[in-house]
């Protein structure tokens, strides 16, 4: 089906600037607009699959004009960003309800919606620094969305970090066209093929990784994202958690690196070290924390660093012209944790919102035994934690399995050593979560507590399902054929995928 | 060696947004940021003796419907002046809402300093 | 603020008029001239700036409501969105300039000759100068009370990245 790209951005950006002028009287329609607008894009975003198509804005011919490009990445990404922020919008219909300006949180949430479906779409690298800082604008604002000590100190901690980013990754951009003498992909990859790397480029690519790495939280770059995450309103966590830092940070690295730059040795180790610093750093400190929220917040840090490490993996065998099957079956593990991220980080970061309506505190010490009062919010901790832990039938699973297949076939059997340790290690800090939120006995002041009603539960109830069903998109060939092996392509195929562009 | 002084004041404004304990000093630090890769940015298209990409009558040929050739070859490249507005704009709104935030938390903590702000632990 | 001296008073009283006056100029000859919407915009937030300054923020909320300038704020992005949408409506793809192609060519150096762009061009200075407004009224309420509602402050995030083109 031949869609029109921009939709995907126009639709919530239309959205976002007609809501505001709703008042309070119209509040329930201003929600159901936005509902209705995150189903609209998840249905645009199931129909796309499988048609990569390109389109040029204002009829402008590609060297010239804006254009956007669908590829096989592209609609992972569009995928996992829609699903999410159908399951937030939706838990957001009620949980919102405790802050007043809801109105402006909608407006907010589809502004932040509308970057990333722009960040991933894009074409050329301008446009894509300014859809992120759309969506990072946006994140910004939503973090310090309460008002509250905690949220305003985060919200300025994450803002700082941010722009520091941001203006890093915009003098990127100014250096490659310096060097290349153009801003769409498709002619910087050429450019770069035909003359190779120079000093300037050497100084982009590294200001690159440090503006991305800021923003995905790789580990040395990653002190903001306990605070902000945790702070922001849960629907945001989620969102943050889930998605944002998928498609801001991994998905520009990914394709800055593999489409743009072409794939070294050097890169590909820089990128394992990072991604092994994430997974280890963030899973120690994770088992550490009494506060729910930031508990998965960390745990978001070290399964980024499953990511990147498969990502590294592959473009280091790329980069050594190892066999052309592991570079896949490595950024195949990536991607599809990637997907898996998404989903179950988003659902357990709901599960935490609910429980934080339902009891009124984040501190794990205060709750227990919640299970009994809360079954629905227990069950879908239970499918999330043993999903991101790798509980055999879950997604988590079957990725992790992947990277260490990968990690062995290539020969670094202290990478798949390192895998396995760390998902012992997220295994325990969510036993850990169970034990002190759902079993045990339940606290004197907590006696009053009830399980969540109407929308809340129907979100949780959808990711959960689509969790649990995860698995079937690398299991079942024809969906794995149709959603990840072209993503996948999309990265083996390194320059070339993004060169064909070019017009003649 | 003009390009040479931007990455220098760039550095600037990362040392004054990364050392300082000052939330507003750390705002201007991260403008000062901005405007060096702006600066460097409106650098990359100037040449000496350029001519600001606006067409004139007098350039402009009316039976072709197009610019004399003597123009396109003196005027500036205008690609990097779009991008610096669009670069412009977007800092304007990052920096009204961090602006915002700083005061909002003057108001709940009464100081600027950083150091005295800690409820969240690292 | 309670406002100025009566001299500031009545020179400001002649200038915003001018300054209105100039930030229209520069917003419906943008496609000719060095500016456009977003410069205009600028220049038409500016003069109510000026006002601020010099007779106090009270007159101008009573000019200008902020509930005004909000909706305002939102029609002027709409308008954007719609010129977009025009051009897939009739151009079939998204911000075509099909009034230039098929309806309106003019002539070059006239103030009809661009097509659609003088029409984005006052979506964007009118979106740009009601949110910059927004901007300053919201950053002048902190001095005199300080419990705003929450999100009251997003309103600077909200707009203004989105107008750039």
């Amino acid at each position: 089906m031949n869609i029109p790209l921009p939709m995907f951005v126009v639709v919530p950006l239309v959205a976002a600037f007609v809501l505001p002028a709703f008042g309070r009287r119209l509040k329930p329609l201003a929600t159901l607009i936005a509902n209705l607008v995150t189903l609209f894009l998840l249905v645009l975003a199931v129909a796309s699959v499988g048609t990569p198509a390109v389109y040029e804005v204002g009829g402008w011919s590609i060297p010239l004009g804006i254009n956007m490009v669908l590829d096989g990445l592209s609609s992972l990404l569009l995928l996992a960003i829609s699903v999410v922020s159908a399951a937030a919008m939706l838990f957001s219909a009620r949980y919102m309800e405790q802050y007043t300006a809801k109105p402006k949180y909608l407006s907010l949430f589809l502004l932040m919606v509308a970057g990333m479906n722009g960040v991933v779409l894009s074409g050329d690298i301008f446009n894509l620094y300014v859809f992120l800082e759309i969506a990072s604008i946006a994140s910004y604002a939503l973090v310090g969305f309460g008002c509250e000590h905690e949220e305003l100190e985060a919200s300025f901690k994450y803002m700082v970090l941010g722009s520091i980013a941001s203006a890093f990754i915009l003098f990127g951009v100014a250096l490659v066209y310096a060097n290349t003498g153009s801003l769409n992909m498709a002619y910087i990859a050429d450019a770069i093929g035909r003359m190779g790397t120079n000093v300037g480029l050497t100084l982009a690519l590294s200001l690159f990784i440090a503006g991305f790495g800021l923003k995905a939280a790789l580990v040395p770059f990653h002190a903001w994202l306990p605070d902000a995450h945790p702070s922001a309103p849960a629907p945001i966590s989620a969102m943050l958690s889930g998605v944002l830092i998928k498609a801001l940070g991994v998905y520009a690295l990914a394709r800055l690196i593999f489409n743009l730059f072409g794939v070294s040795v050097a890169l590909g180790w820089l990128l394992v070290g990072l991604g092994l610093a994430s997974m280890i750093a963030g899973g120690l400190l994770a088992i550490g924390q009494w506060d729910f929220k930031r508990l998965l917040a960390y745990s978001s840090i070290s399964q980024i660093g499953y990511v990147i490490l498969g990502l590294g993996l592959g473009a280091l065998l790329m980069a050594q012209n190892a066999n052309p099957a592991w570079a896949a079956l490595a950024i195949l593990g990536g991607l599809f944790h990637l997907a898996n991220h998404a989903v179950y980080k988003s659902l357990l970061f709901l599960t935490s919102g609910s429980v934080e309506l339902a009891t009124g505190t984040r501190e794990m010490r205060k709750m227990g035994g919640l299970g009994d009062r809360m079954p629905v919010t227990r069950a879908a901790c239970a499918v999330a934690s043993a999903s991101i832990a790798g509980v055999p039938p879950f997604p988590g699973f079957w990725s992790k399995l992947i990277l260490v297949i990968a990690a062995v076939q290539a020969g670094f059997y202290w990478i798949a050593v390192a895998i396995v340790a760390v998902a012992v290690c997220t295994l325990i800090m969510y036993l850990k979560v169970h034990r002190y939120v759902f079993l045990g006995e339940l606290p004197p002041d907590l006696q009053t507590v009830r399980e969540n009603k109407g929308s809340i539960l129907f979100a949780m109830a959808g990711l959960t399902c689509v969790c649990a069903l995860m698995g079937l998109l690398v299991l079942v060939p024809s969906l794995r054929s149709s959603v990840l092996d072209p993503a996948v392509s999309v990265l083996t195929d390194g320059v070339q995928s993004s060169t064909h562009l070019m017009s003649p | 060696m003009a390009y040479t002084l931007c990455f220098l004041l760039f550095m600037i404004g990362l040392y004054c947004a990364v050392v300082k304990k000052n939330m507003v000093k750390i705002v201007l630090g991260i403008m000062i940021m901005e405007y060096a890769v702006n600066l460097f940015l409106i650098m990359l298209g100037y040449f000496h003796d350029g001519v600001a990409p606006i067409i004139d009558r007098s350039e402009f040929d009316a039976q072709t419907q197009t610019v004399t050739a003597q123009f396109l070859n003196s005027s500036v490249d205008p690609l990097p002046q779009a991008l610096v507005l669009t670069s412009i704009v977007i800092s304007l709104g990052s920096l009204a809402l961090l602006i915002s935030i700083c005061i909002r938390t003057y108001e709940k903590y009464g100081t600027f300093d950083i150091t005295e702000i800690r409820r969240l632990r690292g | 603020m309670k406002g100025m001296t009566v001299i500031v008073k009545t020179v400001s009283s002649w200038v915003k008029v001018l300054i209105f006056l100039f930030g229209i100029y520069i917003i419906l000859f943008g496609h000719l001239t060095p500016g456009g919407g977003f410069a205009g915009g600028v220049i038409l937030a500016s003069s109510y700036v000026l006002l601020m300054l010099a007779f106090g923020r009270r007159f101008v909320e009573e000019n200008l409501p902020s509930s005004v300038a909000s909706k305002l704020d939102c029609l002027g992005a709409f308008l954007f969105a719609m010129v977009a949408i025009l051009g897939l409506v009739f151009g079939g793809t998204l911000f075509v300039n099909f009034l230039y192609q098929e309806y309106l060519p003019g002539t070059p150096f006239e103030l009809v000759s661009a097509g659609t762009i003088p029409l984005s061009n006052l979506a964007i200075g009118l979106k740009v100068g009601a949110s910059l407004f927004l901007v300053i009224f919201a950053l002048t309420v902190f001095r005199y009370d300080g419990s705003r509602k929450p999100g009251d402050s997003d309103e600077s995030a909200g707009g203004t990245p989105a107008t750039r083109e």
